[in-house]
């Protein structure tokens, strides 16, 4: 690809730097920023951005790749919330241990969900994710563990492998940034795998991908315990951070904000729903004082970028002229 | 005394089973109208159902409007405002994926439920029945609230009509015709863009019916149809869209299982419905009266 463009390049058009390169600059200036940012912001709000940013990441993972919309995430994200806070506050784990408790959680209802969903595709895997994660919510609603409606609170933050004292801020804060980069690392690794490859070619012809012989049921059903094991991860640490796990986090609500990230970000790019965990998020914390539903510009928000950009922000750059100038492929 | 249950509760039961079926079948009617033509999965039905119980409500409070005159009105109210929504935006969407039509019903309800939320808050009100049908009659075996076997005969005759005329009538045919092969249906003459605008008014006047006959049963509140349309989806899971019939009987189906539920085990009546839909889609992926894979 890089090759062919090079040797159709006018010489006229100045030189700008490649895809490459400008990716390389972001990705050490976001890191730098990152390794800051604590010093410059209430580093609650920072650890709240990560784990969505993680968690839309994850989410982005099922949706841009397989082209499979969830609507039950916040199952995965919420469950997980509520086996971490349990481990840590009741069985007193280490805060790495509850974590992972979590995440396998999160994979074995992936698992569970998955292998009833996957039987159908588009809009009927949509509704039956977000009927089967309705149905999670209610069981949380009702179940003792949870508390119900007041939630599992005090949640203590603990030794990070007993040694590392998390109720520090600023300890707390670079141990959620590792997890944060571990999480996106493994994304990044997935998407770019032999597996992720194969995702890839059943998402753009699935007929295609059965008569090469692919198991496709499995290859899916692997990308949704994945997304959901990564939702789980972000859901855990988050429960971590607020020291507390509550319906909120496993409600439809919260499947909904996910898809809002990750579409106003940039559906199948990796950075998009990092840039859209960050604008929701913001936005959320910016109107948390006013008493103006959230819902409403949610919703305008969700209408808007239907009509007018499905590529969300990052697709939309990389599609635009300038974008494409500079080597940027859009995803589709 | 029937499984060692007195008979009035199972008999309460049954009855309420049968009152929230009559809303399933309502809505998954309106869904499946919608789907059959648009091949939008219509998120926003939950908010149509909730605006056509406020229109009920706010035309009695600011217009003096009864009930008998809600019920006509309120369907038409949401209608026409639906049929907007779809001439001006919906109708952008049906060239691509069916997933950002219902991206774009989901962001459409979280809007018009926020609104409704800010003006109104989130408790319900309630919405009083007509004077015509208060009280109860005794049917020897339990006493029967006249308003609730209304809203059974109300919301059975009305989807027995919309079935009637999509599958009876030569303006049903049309929408049938138009469901198979618009483009044909277009170079024959007839107004396709038209056919679909006026059917996402129907399906929307049907959850808004729904919302009247729902004001006097339950509260009157902003948030009274997002959880419910999550049940429905599952009901149109269950019931596969590909038959006008099939939603309505898996609605009534349904309600009826829910209701069963709450008398023999009570602590899975909020889920029943997502069971019988998880093992539906084991044992018959594509629904109980699904034709498509």
């Amino acid at each position: 690809m890089s090759a062919k463009s090079e040797s159709h390049a006018a010489p006229a058009e100045p030189t700008l730097p490649q895809a490459a390169t400008i990716r390389a600059a972001a990705l050490v200036a976001i890191l730098a920023f990152l390794m800051v940012a604590p010093f410059l912001f209430y580093p609650i709000f920072l650890m709240k951005l990560l784990c969505f940013a993680l968690f839309a990441s994850a989410f982005n993972l099922l949706l841009g790749y397989t082209g499979f919309l969830s609507f039950g995430h916040a199952a995965f994200f919420g469950g997980a919330a509520y086996v971490s806070a349990h481990a840590v506050k009741e069985w007193g784990v280490t805060p790495e241990v509850g974590i992972l408790l979590g995440v396998a959680f999160a994979a074995a209802l992936g698992l569970v969900m998955g292998l009833i969903a996957i039987r159908r595709t588009g809009i009927y895997f949509a509704m039956i994710t977000l009927a089967l994660s309705q149905m999670f919510f209610f069981f949380c609603l009702q179940a003792p563990f949870t508390h119900g409606e007041d939630g599992l609170q005090g949640v203590p933050r603990g030794h990070l492998f007993g040694v590392i004292d998390l109720s520090s801020q600023t300890n707390m804060y670079f141990f959620v940034l590792a997890v944060f980069l571990l999480g996106v690392g493994i994304v990044w690794r997935f998407v770019n795998s032999p597996f992720g490859m194969i995702l890839k070619s059943i998402r753009e012809n699935e007929a295609r991908a059965v008569s090469l012989g692919y198991s496709v049921a499995g290859y899916k059903l692997g990308a949704f315990v994945m997304s959901a094991a990564l939702a789980g991860l972000a859901g855990g640490t988050k429960a971590l951070v607020f020291q507390f796990a509550t319906l909120t986090d496993v409600a439809w609500q919260m499947s909904g904000e996910v898809i809002l990230m990750t579409l106003l970000g940039g559906i199948g790019t990796l950075i998009g729903p990092v840039v859209g965990a960050g604008l929701v998020v913001t936005l959320q914390n910016y109107l948390a004082t006013s008493d103006f539903p959230v819902t409403i510009i949610t919703g305008v928000v969700f209408m808007v970028c239907v009509l007018l950009f499905r590529r969300g922000l990052i697709g939309e750059f990389y599609a635009s002229r300038l974008g494409r100038r500079l080597g940027f492929r859009p995803e589709r | 005394m029937i499984f060692g249950i007195p008979m009035v509760a199972l008999m309460g039961q049954l009855l309420v089973g049968l009152i929230n079926g009559s809303f399933y079948a309502l809505l998954s009617l309106g869904l499946a109208v919608i789907f059959g033509l648009l091949r939008v999965i219509n998120f926003a039905h939950g908010a149509q159902y909730m605006v056509g119980a406020f229109a009920a409500l706010l035309l009695l409070k600011m217009g003096g409007v009864g009930y008998w005159w809600a019920v006509i009105l309120a369907p038409v109210i949401v209608g026409l405002l639906s049929a907007v929504v779809e001439r001006t935006m919906l109708r952008r969407l049906y060239d691509l994926d069916p997933l950002y039509g219902l991206l774009f019903t989901f962001g459409l309800a979280l809007t018009v439920e926020g609104i409704f939320r800010y003006y109104f808050g989130a408790s319900g009100q309630p919405y009083s029945p007509p004077k015509e049908l208060a009280g109860a009659v005794n049917l020897g075996f339990m006493f029967l609230p006249i308003y609730r076997g209304w809203v059974v005969i109300a919301s059975l005759v009305v989807c027995l009509a919309v079935w009637f005329l999509i599958e009876k009538t030569k303006l049903g045919a049309y929408l049938r015709a138009a469901t198979e092969n618009p483009i044909l249906v277009q170079s024959f003459g007839v107004n396709v863009p038209l056919l679909l605008t006026g059917t996402y008014a129907l399906g929307a006047g049907l959850a808004a019916f729904a919302g009247v006959l729902a004001a006097p049963v339950y509260q009157v509140s902003p948030l009274m149809g997002s959880n419910l349309i999550i049940i429905v989806f599952a009901v149109v899971v269950v019931g596969g869209m590909g038959s006008i019939m099939g939603a309505i009987v898996t609605g009534y189906l349904l309600g009826i299982a829910e209701g069963l539920t709450k008398v023999f085990y009570p602590e899975a009546s909020n889920i029943v419905i997502f069971v019988i839909m998880a093992v539906v889609l084991i044992l018959r992926p594509a629904g109980l009266f699904g034709k498509e894979a």
